[in-house]
């Protein structure tokens, strides 16, 4: 794939170190933010000469809705409606009219300009606080041209930073599997997409069944499962080059697949003969590791952030639990109590939570619980949900919801969807074709 | 003493009454109005195909469970036969589960329950050479509905000819 990221990335000015407008996002998205996102200025020579490379244009505007479209996702910002803005986008970069700004009720600013420089892309922008009459923050990036959407996502995750305290999740990607056909006869393939969905593009053909594609939280390596000459086995995919291999040698099913946090180890599930066990493979030696010895169903594994937990589901109680075990598997210990099924468990990038389906009474929760089990919050009820995976930041979860069909078992759609930690800010994410299995990429840049 | 014992027997009989006929309205309603499932088990034979002449070549699974019912036995004891008649015949056992559980869990959930069809199929007589296993989970129902009966049909193990 595509990928040689920013070529440059300097600091213009450093940053304030007084606190100004700051983001409380543990409260939800009651009062998001009002704030203004003027369009990157940009002069006739560099905006014709973009629009001859990129076919956009004005590449000044197009990025600043990047950026506006976001804030405003995150449930966090409210952007300003442009046609309200009184001040022109160059002379507001240099100089902002801060009473112009606070006239419409803007907080915060976002300017910034844009210039062709040797072939490259060159963009600084700068955030303000309205209130206080000063700039917060001030970058500058160098990058190709085509780069373009990505400097977007990276001055919204700056923004982001600046005024919530936390690292953003804009700059990342989703892997997800594309579902189309009936529902008995499912086509599925591979799919990647930005975390905004643009850019989709397509990783396998369809020929054969695949699953619960995942990212290496420290490259851009993917872990699925695939029915390649029906035999399910979990794969490992290279997406820069596209080369991928059979992870391990195993008689049978392995399925469930996610890496360990530093990306070194496969943990998977393996069944053979009516059990299902948990297994690590180390990538480099290819040292294979049983994990969990159980008779029962064990699976859906998941690495807390430090590699030093695991969390898991397993049937060993009669019925679908989640359980946490050291990660050389000693020390089981069941956390979910509550009524109903609790299923696939993964371990939130912060460490202090673990998100999970559950299945009470015909309904399916996407929900959050702490490590030791209590605290359980579920976020969203629907007919059929699961699979959650956390956004890099740990704020934003990522999962997929299929319908109910009719008398006549026509209707039935899959798609993605992602709610805030808060069981605020619900929304579809929009993709091609049906959709199920998400998994978040962490952050390219930085 | 006498008076404690006759009121004992007549609890007795009366709980023994209560029993039976919570068994009886148990069974009523456990039977669907098509008679198409017992309890939770699919007992009809709309999706079924046959490997030969009365030999059906699937069978069907209570909502998250492995067990094989008496029907399912017959069923798999018709297919040993069968391979006993024809040695030359291998099989893949493809299990499946209903859509109303995370793809993961009826990922090895479909694995067990062709399992237990292998098991029973070997305490037959066939030998495990000429069987192999397969799970789909919940990628593949036979009926696209969205009801318990159609769950039904989908929660099964089928023997499909290999060679």
């Amino acid at each position: 794939m595509t990928k040689k990221i920013l070529v440059l990335l300097f600091i213009l000015i450093p940053i304030n170190v007084n606190a100004l407008i700051e983001v409380d996002i543990t409260r939800g998205n009651l009062n998001p933010l009002p704030l203004a996102v003027s369009p990157l200025s940009i002069d006739e020579k560099s905006r014709k000469d973009f629009e001859k490379i990129l076919k956009k244009e004005n590449i000044g505007s197009e990025i600043s809705n990047i950026v506006e479209k976001n804030l405003r996702t995150s449930g966090l910002f409210n952007p300003l409606d442009k046609k309200a803005f009184l001040q022109a986008p160059d002379i507001a970069n240099l100089k902002p009219r801060f009473e112009d700004w606070n006239l419409i009720k803007a907080q915060a600013l976002i300017t910034g300009k844009v210039n062709y420089v040797d072939d490259k892309l060159r963009v600084e922008f700068r955030l303000w606080d309205v209130l206080a009459a000063k700039e917060m923050m001030a970058l500058a990036f160098t990058t190709v041209p085509n780069n373009w959407r990505r400097v977007g996502h990276i001055i919204s995750d700056k923004v982001y930073e600046r005024l919530t305290g936390e690292k953003g999740y804009f700059d990342t990607r989703i892997i997800y599997v594309s579902e189309e056909g009936p529902k008995t006869q499912r086509i599925k393939k591979l799919a990647i997409m930005d975390q905004d969905g643009a850019n989709n593009k397509f990783l396998t053909l369809g020929n054969e069944l695949v699953l619960t594609p995942r990212f290496n939280p420290a490259s851009q390596m993917v872990t699925y499962l695939s029915y390649f000459k029906n035999m399910p086995r979990v794969y490992l995919l290279d997406i820069e080059t596209g080369t991928q291999e059979v992870v391990g040698d195993f008689p049978g099913m392995t399925f469930a697949p996610r890496f360990s946090p530093d990306g070194k180890k496969i943990i998977m599930s393996f069944a053979k003969d009516g059990k299902s066990d948990i297994y690590t493979m180390d990538l480099e030696n290819r040292i294979v590791e049983k994990i969990t010895n159980h008779p029962s169903i064990d699976t859906s594994p998941s690495y807390s952030p430090d590699g030093k937990y695991i969390t898991f589901n397993s049937d060993r109680s009669g019925y679908q639990q989640i359980y946490v075990m050291k990660n050389d598997g000693s020390d089981v210990k069941r956390i979910s109590f509550g009524n109903g099924l609790y299923g696939t468990p993964v371990w939130s990038p912060r460490g202090d939570l673990i998100a999970f389906t559950k299945l009470h009474k015909g309904k399916f929760y996407i929900g959050v619980m702490r490590t030791d089990g209590s605290g359980e919050r579920l976020l969203t009820e629907n007919y059929y949900q699961e699979a959650p995976s956390w956004s890099p930041n740990g704020r934003v979860l990522i999962f997929y919801r299929e319908t109910k069909t009719n008398s006549k078992g026509e209707g039935f759609s899959a798609k993605l969807w992602s709610i805030d930690l808060t069981g605020y800010n619900e929304r579809q994410i929009k993709t091609p074709t049906d959709a199920s299995d998400p998994s978040w990429s962490s952050l390219l840049s930085n | 003493m006498r008076l404690n014992k006759i009121f004992k027997n007549t609890l007795l009989v009366l709980a023994a009454c209560l029993v039976l006929s919570a068994c009886a309205t148990k069974k009523e309603v456990a039977t669907d109005i098509q008679g198409q499932m017992q309890g939770d088990v699919y007992t009809g034979t709309d999706t079924v195909e046959y490997l030969a002449d009365g030999v059906p070549d699937r069978v069907f699974f209570a909502t998250n469970e492995s067990i094989l019912t008496t029907a399912s036995r017959e069923t798999l004891r018709a297919q040993a036969a069968w391979l006993r008649k024809n040695p030359n015949i291998n099989v893949v056992l493809e299990g499946h589960a209903d859509e109303r559980g995370t793809r993961e869990y009826n990922l090895a959930l479909g694995e067990r329950r062709a399992n237990a069809a292998k098991d029973y199929l070997m305490t037959y007589g066939i030998s495990s050479d000429r069987i192999s296993v397969l799970s789909y989970g919940k990628e593949r129902p036979v009926d696209s509905g969205s009801n318990p009966l159609a769950w039904s049909k989908n929660r099964r193990s089928v023997t499909v000819k290999a060679n």
